[in-house]
């Protein structure tokens, strides 16, 4: 028996996922058109391969909102980008275009400035369009992106076409208005405070109007939905089904982040997130309907830098005002980079097609009484990169989690250790670090990391997790395929009677 | 005839484009209404529009002190947990999380 591993068979065209150093997989883009494909390369957030090499910024430029989420505190940024509980600094447009400008000088890398908040960006029209204006006369070459609620969006799109902003996210939560009416309580629509399921019912239409129309228009779509246990979860299947239709070209789920301490509803009347697995379990079933963003970070707002990486607390305003560009060579600079980025990936995709086909680990199957069909198991791999097993336990910040079975290997997600805090004052006294981060890999059985300490070791054990140092600096998916095979050689992989119904795929 | 906005604002702007008379400005430490400006919207709208789109609760009052926007009717979460909450942060914001 013969276990490929998946993520490196897929013909994925130009510009899909090849390194699998970061854990991409090519489920995500493969099915995506060519020109499209071209569109997202140098994009960060949406490209595996751009996500290493190429920076993005968000900047916070619009405060106002025209709806109410059940889990959104309108104290604090925007839930639907950001973490609840973060302020970012409000910038006015001049601010924030010349913020944009200033970070692009210094990181050359820059190549995405997207507005998402402090509230919706449609709802502050003139401030989010006066932004992107000037960026579009001074930095031609920075990729604009927006995020919405949807509400504005139909009567938007002609402006947004206008400043040449091929990103859109709407974050689309239902398709339903019952269930919206769970999550909406009330929209401000023609000069009027709508509340309940009718409210719920005129966004939902304006969220699909807004999504044909951009996709009418050329405009790229991406889709937000958070994953609400119990009032939209199966229902998302629905809607993913639905944006594919149309032609949004990602659908990306998060879990909804709820405590009592951030007051929204949700969090007051204890309603809870998504444990990981229910997450993985959604994205799956939905992966097999369309194209799944597995990398999304829930970068703040406002951050600076690569993905996973926050520049931001380098460029202050009075920096930023007393700064002189040079927009020219500036521009120039990003250039070279670009240029340079776009040669290395290519280079990496030309070697990937020379190489020999991906090594396929056998299993021997003379331990097992029966062919009984193995059960997957899902690993989570500590890596700074490169696609090998190269970090320390604890100094993992997330972990990538691949499930192996019989069919091989595949890339699941990330797991970030920190979603909730990163310091302990704001979050109560709930757990250590280190309990959160066994937490976080709930569902996974093996962890392998290039080393790993004492105390984790045992909390792991306990946790019914193994910890597995043996394969550090092994490329990942061989590492994964053989303790996949390890364990199947001890007969620990024999299905239960009723496997699991998500891992058919 | 003029609504007041009070210290429960967060400044989130939404109200401020909105007003038909620009009675409204962005103040320190938050948005005020003029109230020689403010006509609560009679003549222009049904309802007035900053209370119409503001989305915290008690934050627009009228010339009685009386919300608009009274604690539990935009959220809709219960009064009793509003009240905990409230009470959870003056001090012992631990303690319900934990519950
Ligand atoms: S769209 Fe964003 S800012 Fe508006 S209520 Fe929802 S989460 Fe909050
Ligand atoms: S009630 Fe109307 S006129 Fe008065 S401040 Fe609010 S929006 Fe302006
Ligand atoms: S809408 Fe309400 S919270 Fe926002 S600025 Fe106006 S008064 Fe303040």
């Amino acid at each position: 028996m013969e276990l490929p591993v998946i993520s490196n068979t897929a013909e994925s065209g130009g510009g899909g996922c090849s390194s699998h150093s970061c854990g991409s997989t090519a489920d995500q883009l493969n099915q995506i058109p060519d020109e499209i494909l071209q569109k997202v390369f140098n994009h960060p957030c949406y490209s595996e391969d751009a996500h290493h090499h190429f920076a993005r910024m968000h900047v916070a430029v619009a405060p106002a909102c025209n709806i109410q989420c059940n889990y959104c505190n309108r104290k604090y940024d925007c839930a639907n980008e950001s973490r609840p509980g973060v302020v970012s600094e409000l910038l006015t447009p001049d601010q924030a275009a010349k913020k944009t400008l200033v970070v692009a000088s210094e990181i050359p890398q820059m190549s995405v400035l997207g507005i998402a908040g402090p509230g919706d960006p449609l709802a502050n029209p003139e401030r989010t369009f006066a932004t992107f204006q000037m960026l579009s006369e001074h930095a031609p070459d920075i990729k604009l992106c927006v995020s919405t609620n949807g509400l504005m969006l139909p009567q938007s799109v002609d402006e947004i076409a206008k400043h040449n902003i091929d990103h859109v996210t709407i974050t689309i939560n239902c398709v339903d208005p019952d269930v919206g009416a769970k999550i909406y309580p009330w929209i401000f629509w023609n000069n009027k405070r709508i509340k309940g399921r009718e409210g719920a019912a005129i966004l939902i239409e304006q969220q699909q109007k807004g999504l044909e129309a951009c996709i009418a228009k050329g405009v790229l779509v991406k889709v937000n939905s958070v994953m609400i246990p119990g009032v939209n979860d199966e229902h998302l299947k629905e809607v993913s089904r639905v944006v594919k239709s149309k032609g949004a070209f990602l659908h990306n789920v998060m879990p909804l982040i709820a405590e009592a301490e951030h007051g929204t509803y949700y969090g007051l009347t204890g309603q809870r997130g998504p444990t990981q697995d229910e997450l993985q379990a959604l994205q799956d079933a939905c992966a097999g309907d369309m194209n799944m963003m597995r990398h999304c970070r829930q970068c703040r707002a406002d951050a600076v830098g690569l993905l996973g990486e926050d520049r931001g607390a380098e460029f202050t305003l009075d920096k930023i005002a007393e700064y002189e560009l040079d927009l020219e060579g500036a521009a120039a600079r990003r250039a070279e980079v670009r240029d340079r980025i776009a040669a290395e990936l290519e280079e990496k995709r030309n070697a990937k097609a020379a190489a020999p086909a991906p090594k396929l680990v056998a299993l021997d199957m003379s331990g097992l009484a029966t062919k009984e069909a193995l059960r997957p198991v899902k690993m989570a791999v500590a890596t700074s990169g490169g696609g090998v097993i190269n970090q320390h336990f604890g100094h993992a910040k997330e972990f990538l989690v691949y499930e192996a079975s019989e069919k091989g290997v595949r890339f699941l997600g990330h797991r970030k250790t920190d979603l909730y805090c990163s310091g302990g004052d704001t979050c109560g006294d709930a757990d250590t670090t280190l309990q959160q981060t066994v937490k976080t890999l709930e569902g996974c059985e093996v962890v392998l990391c290039s080393k790993i300490g004492y105390e984790p070791w045992g909390m792991l054990e306990e946790a019914g997790i193994a910890p597995n140092g043996e394969h550090a600096m092994e490329g990942i998916e061989d590492a994964v395929m053989a303790v996949y095979a390890e364990m199947a050689a001890a007969g620990k992989l024999v299905a239960p009677v009723e496997a699991p119904a998500q891992s058919a795929a | 005839m003029a609504l007041e906005i009070n210290d429960l604002c967060v400044n989130c702007w939404a109200c401020e484009p909105l007003c038909p008379n620009k009675a409204i400005y962005s103040a320190s430490p938050h948005f005020e209404i003029d109230p020689d400006k403010c006509t609560e919207c009679a003549g222009d709208y049904a309802d007035a529009q900053c209370a119409a789109i503001c989305p915290i609760e008690g934050a627009i009052v009228d010339e009685l002190g009386d919300a608009l926007n009274p604690p539990g009717s935009l959220t809709g979460i219960p009064l009793q947990l509003l009240m905990e909450a409230a009470g959870a942060l003056e001090g012992t914001a631990a303690k319900v999380s934990s519950s």
